[in-house]
């Protein structure tokens, strides 16, 4: 069978957790979360996952722990955790927005609100998760700033790591933290990822081409972590 | 000891216009829904309310009965979005301090320790800050470090909804998640605590037992008074229901299940289902 889209996102999740060690992962998403899975069954044993509510369970599903909410927050502060959010928008700098579309004073578009995108990203490494690739998310401005960006006075905690969409994998890593592309995912043309980027990337060169799973991360996330093929309703193709 | 046990009723009665009100609980989970229903049926007006927003604050904004929100975010969990909070927002009928979560725990617990801010990191470099003008941030007299100064949340009441009390006050949360519902009650002047049960005697381990009775001021027994909240274990959320809602007509909403009083609203949701 060959590989799907779905299954490069996942396996694109699981290496942002690469070197993190003993953590507390904190994906958002379902393809997030089967990339924190895939990665402690893999790379990042030592990563500690919650059940999304408030308890920390092993890989193979026993209690370990607990975390409610509050506990959530001492975790952030303490800064032993790596966040994938969404976002609504996004900047070439990092900014993201989930709080609300418009003036935040009368939103044409009430979202989430802040939630935790401030403290999450001045405090703990973050990165983000975009399932579908496309200018209005990825935009000049955000209108309302959750996370906060690398143009930003953020503290000595910030520190966003990558951001990972239907179509490619980014960071920050040009000497003024703009966005650029790390890799392309396989079977989707580079003009592509330009054209739906509402911001100028950088050109540098052919850039890569975002690794496929490997036979036993396949194996894991087919018969293992994800068997009903749930991950091809938040990206197809 | 006082006997503190009251009805809902009795406690809508101490509310007043303009009053600052504290709801426990987290999004869709373990929130006094019969506590807020009870305030849908009073004539009290103008609130501030701070809540982890849920349908608590989609049933309130619906019925016109904020001014201002305190909130971090406002979710139905399993329905991203509340349709109601959404709308008022969007008509720009809502004046809003809007935070971090970390930032509102924060709040609370500097209220509770009677301290007129406390530092925290978390606001820095956001929108937080450029939409609440009236904060200030604090600098380190040890390393210059600069931090946000969240202010105290001081509370006139606070509502929170456990699974067990006694009649004096003393209550116990028996699901995996405390939230903030003794911070709240530490935050405010005037404290309820609505329960599905009220005992003589506790079980289960001693951590559960979350409030003491110096942190209340009033016990209300509302069995399925978290619906269609959960309220772990004993009972989940009601999906269907928190659907309905969500889809639902506000207006023909309320017409078929708030116009009885919680008695009235308990009949007309075991018709419906």
């Amino acid at each position: 069978m060959a590989v799907t889209r779905a299954e490069v996102c996942v396996a694109a999740c699981a290496d942002l957790f690469a070197g993190d060690g003993e953590i507390l992962a904190s994906p958002m998403g379902f393809i997030p979360g089967l990339g924190a899975k895939l990665a402690r069954l893999t790379s990042e044993p030592d990563l500690v996952l919650s059940d999304g509510e408030a308890y920390l369970l092993t890989a193979d599903g026993r209690l370990e722990g607990w975390m409610p909410y509050r506990k959530v927050f001492d975790v952030v502060a303490h800064g032993t955790r790596h966040v994938v959010m969404g976002a609504n928008q996004l900047d070439r700098f990092g900014n993201q927005n989930i709080s609300a579309i418009g003036d935040h004073r009368k939103p044409t578009r009430q979202l989430l609100g802040f939630r935790g995108a401030p403290g999450n990203t001045v405090n703990n490494k973050t990165s983000y998760w975009i399932p579908r690739h496309s200018k209005r998310v990825l935009v000049d401005a955000v209108d309302v700033v959750s996370g906060v960006g690398y143009d930003k006075p953020a503290g000595p905690f910030h520190h966003i790591h990558r951001v990972v969409t239907n179509l490619a994998v980014f960071d920050f890593g040009t000497p003024d933290r703009r966005m650029r592309l790390v890799s392309v995912h396989p079977g989707v043309d580079v003009q592509e990822v330009y054209d739906q980027t509402g911001f100028d990337l950088p050109r540098d060169g052919e850039p890569a081409i975002t690794r496929e799973p490997t036979e036993q991360e396949l194996d894991l996330i087919r018969t293992v972590l994800d068997p009903d093929g749930n991950r091809d309703r938040e990206v197809r193709g | 000891m006082r006997d503190k046990r009251m009805t809902p009723a009795d406690v809508v009665a101490e509310l007043s216009d303009g009053m600052t009100i504290g709801i426990g609980g987290w999004g869709s989970r373990r929130k006094p829904m019969a506590l807020v229903r009870a305030i849908l049926d009073s004539p009290v007006r103008n609130l501030t309310i701070v809540s982890y927003g849920g349908p608590d604050v989609g049933l309130l904004a619906a019925a016109g009965k904020i001014r201002k929100l305190v909130f971090g975010f406002v979710s139905l969990d399993t329905v991203a979005y509340d349709p109601y909070f959404q709308k008022v927002r969007q008509q720009g009928d809502l004046d809003v301090t809007e935070l971090d979560e970390g930032m509102f725990q924060c709040g609370l617990l500097a209220a509770g320790h009677r301290l007129p801010f406390l530092p925290i990191r978390a606001g820095l470099g956001s929108d937080v800050m450029r939409t609440n003008p009236e904060l200030r941030t604090v600098r380190s007299p040890y390393d210059g470090e600069e931090l946000v100064a969240m202010p105290a949340l001081h509370l006139d009441v606070a509502l929170v909804h456990m699974n067990r009390a006694d009649k004096h006050g003393n209550a116990q949360y028996l699901g995996p998640d405390p939230y903030f519902d003794d911070l709240f009650c530490l935050a405010a002047k005037r404290r309820y605590v609505s329960c599905e049960k009220i005992v003589d005697t506790f079980e289960g381990p001693v951590q559960t037992l979350l409030l003491n009775r110096m942190m209340v001021d009033g016990v209300v027994e509302t069995p399925n008074g978290a619906h269609f909240t959960s309220c772990a274990p004993d009972y989940p959320r009601d999906e269907r229901f928190q659907r309905l809602y969500a889809e639902a007509n506000w207006d023909s909403f309320a017409d078929r299940f708030l116009t009885g009083g919680e008695p009235g609203y308990q009949e007309a949701v075991r018709a419906w289902r």
